[in-house]
């Protein structure tokens, strides 16, 4: 990427100087023609503007590469945090709810969210990238910025796999898959970063990255169908204590985790949807945060349990990526490890709660580090942002507690929007396909069951629990 | 003193251990085996190609008991091994000549109990 960015600007660079040049040839032509000199300067804007141009399609494709490769990096937490009789299932349910996202957000999702406003609910124009034309450069950027939102949707809809893992239905998932993407995601979406109404109020919600348009609207569906769902079998005793299921591949769940982060360089970064000079800062306060949230969380690891846990040390990575992604080009560089370092606090926390207060089954603990730790960060945004780095004041910069309210109003609504939609979307699944495996279905593993398939031929592998 | 060693369904072994609780038999050895009887194995897709599977996993217990537990193991492990379909398991009771506990020297019906 490096060598990429490099390359373009020696590009820019010469369409610069060929300008120039070509300015001054028109200077020794005819001093006295001063119309010629003009041309020539604004040709010479126009060649770098090119330049640009096509530096700003690089990017916003490198990025969405990189955050199609955390599809990847979900698919090996997941699997990675839950039992091998189930792993057919995990990497099924990550592929097709890409496959099925993807289709789904270009037919009606991309149309909601980035059309022409309605009343700032809803979009309306767009739908299967009608009105997009290849001949212009225009359309194609439209194309461009399609794939980068499109890999943000699916980004949200993965997140729910891992908190109803082991035991869901896998025709449920696939239809909850399309929903997430047709229509939940893509109209709290719109009220962010499609012109609708959070981001018309008088100081507007700042979601930079998507910590509440793309994590907190994932993990808060993910507490809708875990909660329906119910907990696995084994995960309660009958008095109600919560007992461990331990993952089968920490290996695996650590080589997602590392994936993740590295595709958080163009989640973040590549958000800025131009090739311009803050990906660099941008880059510096997710990795900060990520980097803190690992440390908190293993410090709070290592005070509570005796010993540095391995998953949650992980789960704090991720906890802090996920909280820095709304202020990350708003804070320096302090704060953001501020922000992450409490992420990490939260999260352990957070994860507590749902397994022992709520006693929700979450086996990969996607609802605290989505839900919690993005309205988390959301918030953290009204209280961190700094003028010097993105242009918004927060409460610690003086800017009183407006923008922290514009926080909380954003927070609140998609907590009432996802939570409202997934508690309503699941339950219809529930009553018409059924949403959870049977007990026999569920204690020999998904894998035989519903696939047809075993996730580790030739192992000898307790399935028994 | 008997053996009892039963071949179950491994997806039943929480059901039996359970029912083996409740008989108030707490004592036990469990390992994972493979094999065949009535069922026959199954047949798995993969890649679309038909993989012919005879051995088919399956949890094995070896229980040590006193004769006046034998009926009482028997009776829980077919509790909860029993589902009526083929491949629910077996349950063989063989004669135990002598126990040993390695750590106090204990032998025969005090070293089971």
């Amino acid at each position: 990427m490096k060598n990429n960015n490099l390359s373009w600007s020696i590009v820019s660079l010469m369409g610069l100087s060929a300008g120039i040049f070509a300015a001054g040839f028109a200077g020794v032509a005819g001093a006295a023609e001063t119309v010629d000199l003009a041309t020539a300067v604004v040709k010479a804007g126009e060649a770098a503007a090119g330049a640009q141009s096509a530096v700003n399609f690089v990017w916003i494709c490198v990025a969405a590469f990189l955050v199609f490769f955390m599809q990847a990096g979900f698919a090996l937490v997941e699997a990675g945090f839950t039992r091998a009789k189930n792993v057919c299932n995990i990497i099924m349910k990550n592929l097709l709810d890409f496959c099925v996202g993807s289709i789904a957000f270009f037919v009606l999702g991309f149309g909601l969210m980035f059309g022409n406003d309605v009343a700032g609910f809803v979009g309306s124009s767009q739908f299967m990238l009608s009105g997009t034309s290849p001949a212009t450069e225009a359309g194609l950027w439209n194309y461009a910025f399609w794939l980068f939102q499109c890999v943000f949707a699916a980004t949200a809809a993965t997140i729910v796999s891992g908190a109803m893992a082991e035991r869901t239905k896998f025709n449920a998932y696939l239809i909850y898959s399309a929903f997430i993407c047709l229509c939940i995601y893509p109209i709290s979406g719109h009220w962010i970063w499609g012109g609708g109404w959070l981001s018309a109020m008088q100081t507007p919600m700042i979601d930079f990255a998507g910590s509440t348009v793309v994590h907190s609207c994932g993990g808060w569906l993910a507490l809708a169908g875990a909660y329906l769902l119910g907990p696995r079998i084994g995960k309660y005793t009958a008095d109600g204590r919560s007992k461990a299921i331990p993952g089968h591949n920490i290996l695996a769940g650590a080589l997602g985790v590392f994936i993740l982060w590295f595709g958080w360089f163009g989640f973040n970064p590549g958000s800025t949807t131009a090739a311009n000079s803050t990906i660099g800062l941008i880059a510096v306060t997710t990795n900060l945060a990520a980097a803190a949230g690992v440390i908190s969380s293993m410090i709070t690891a290592w005070v509570r349990y005796g010993k540095p846990d391995v998953t949650m040390s992980l789960n704090g990575a991720l906890a802090g990526l996920v909280a820095i992604t709304a202020g990350c080009a708003n804070v320096s560089p302090g704060s953001a490890i501020i922000i992450g370092a409490l992420a990490g606090i939260v999260v352990i926390f957070s994860v507590e709660f749902v397994d022992r207060v709520l006693k929700i089954d979450d086996p990969v603990g996607a609802i605290s580090v989505h839900g919690v730790c993005g309205a988390f960060g959301t918030l953290c945004v009204g209280v961190f942002a700094s003028r010097e780095f993105g242009g918004a004041s927060g409460l610690l910069d003086g800017g009183g507690t407006a923008l922290l309210t514009s926080q909380l109003i954003g927070v609140a609504t998609v907590f009432a929007w996802s939570f409202g939609m997934g508690m309503l979307l699941f339950s219809v699944i529930k009553a018409f396909v059924g949403l959870r495996v049977s007990r026999t279905e569920e204690l020999r593993g998904l894998d035989i069951e519903e696939h047809g398939n075993e996730g580790y031929y030739g192992f000898q592998i307790y399935t028994t629990e | 003193m008997k053996l009892i060693i039963a071949y179950i369904q491994p997806h039943k072994l929480n059901d039996v251990k359970q029912s083996l609780m409740e008989a108030e038999i707490t004592k036990m050895s469990v390992t994972n085996s493979l094999g065949c009887g009535q069922q026959m194995g199954f047949t798995e897709t993969y890649r679309g190609a038909a993989l012919e599977i005879n051995l088919l996993k399956k949890v094995r217990f070896e229980i040590a008991v006193n004769d006046e537990f034998v009926d009482k193991a028997i009776n829980a492990i077919a509790d909860g091994a029993h589902t009526g379909a083929i491949g629910d398991g077996k349950i063989f009771v063989i004669n135990l000549e002598q126990c040993y506990r390695i750590r106090t020297g204990d032998t025969g019906s005090e070293a089971i109990g």
